[in-house]
């Protein structure tokens, strides 16, 4: 399973969310498929776009927010999940893509290659609903469950170390963040 | 328990003037009276962290929903959330407004704390930091309100230091 079918595959799905990728891969091939005012990624920091989503979910309890973390970031800020699972945001969807690798740094193996089941560590932290996909139909699927659902998830999504050839898009960090905050501003005027 | 429980409700109570209505929070002994009126406050949302680098990206995630949000932690917590204040605060220009019990320096009891009061500050001024020692009473709510205001209008991390003279009642 690929990444980039996975985001394509909910796309559509994004559109009334608000969404924090981490950086890399993640973030370029979100953006490849088109950039909306809903999306921020957070291009290092690595193990707080969990912590990102969290935030916003509980100031923002009418918004579904998307966090598309990694298993790198996640495996840094594990105790993130022990956070998001004590206040548990019902509008809050966190997705892992777990290619068991720092893809971006040469493609090391990450603790998930060897075992650890981030599933697992989320569903022992608490996280009400967690669960492991490995086809793109089930990755849909549990995206609009979740999107509708009314638990906060964890969604691990095992997909290959494959990723864009760079990183670096046409959009400055720092324009991105206004008009994330901007957007954000325009749905509570709404 | 000697923390000043009069000081600590001054300091909330400019908290909420401020219109901060987020504090994310790990428990050190000096902030146990800030971190309970918090939690007993309906108006306040309390976010206890597992570390405190976590209150970063929540402070991130506040601030892009427009609500005004504060860290409480210990200096040896600031120290854990660097990366996080570099990387994020400072990389996206974040407000940031971090209330930092300052252990380890003089009085201090504990050894275990001593090597983080040594680095507190030069850490604080390597990083650009804007801070401000509250060690008395009466500039409390005026330097509270002035660190928020700066935070957010430079849109970055500043922090105040309380200190034992302030926290503290031997």
């Amino acid at each position: 399973m690929l990444r980039l079918d996975c985001l394509r595959s909910v796309y559509s799905e994004l559109e009334h969310c608000l969404v924090v990728t981490i950086m890399g891969a993640v973030a370029a091939e979100l953006h490849s498929l088109g950039h909306r005012p809903n999306y921020f990624y957070l291009q290092h920091a690595m193990g707080l776009a969990s912590s990102t989503g969290l935030g916003l979910a509980l100031c923002l309890p009418e918004q579904t927010v998307i966090v598309f973390d990694g298993d790198g970031s996640l495996l840094m800020n594990l105790g993130a999940l022990s956070t998001m699972a004590r206040y548990r945001p019902r509008n809050l969807v966190h997705v892992v893509f777990d290619n068991e690798s720092l893809l971006s740094v040469g493609g090391f193996p990450t603790a998930t290659s060897t075992g650890t089941d981030l599933e697992g560590i989320a569903r022992a932290a608490g996280i009400p609903r967690a669960v492991t996909v490995r086809g793109v139909e089930d990755f849909r699927t549990a995206i609009c469950d979740a999107v509708h659902g009314s638990e906060l998830t964890t969604i691990v999504a095992k997909v290959e170390a494959a990723g864009p050839s760079g990183y670096v898009t046409d959009l400055s960090l720092l324009e991105n963040r206004f008009q994330f905050r901007r957007h954000i501003q325009s749905l509570k005027k709404a | 328990m000697p923390v000043s429980l009069t000081n600590s409700k001054l300091i909330y109570e400019t908290l909420k003037e401020c219109d901060i209505r987020l504090v994310s929070a790990l428990p050190e002994t000096w902030l146990v009276h800030l971190i309970r009126m918090t939690d007993e406050d309906p108006e306040m949302t309390l976010i206890r962290l597992a570390k405190e680098e976590e209150a970063v990206g929540i402070s991130a995630g506040a601030h892009f929903a427009g609500v005004k949000s504060a860290m409480l932690m210990q200096n040896h917590g600031f120290l854990a959330s660097i990366n996080g204040i570099v990387s994020f605060a400072h990389l996206y220009k974040i407000p940031l407004l971090m209330l930092i019990s300052y252990r380890g320096t003089f009085g201090e009891r504990d050894p275990w704390q001593t090597q983080g009061g040594n680095v507190t500050e030069p850490l604080l001024r390597a990083l650009s930091i804007p801070y401000f020692f509250l060690d008395q009473v009466e500039p409390v709510k005026k330097r509270i309100r002035q660190a928020q205001t700066l935070a957010e209008s430079s849109l970055q991390p500043v922090a105040v230091l309380l200190t034992r003279d302030l926290m503290w009642e031997e």
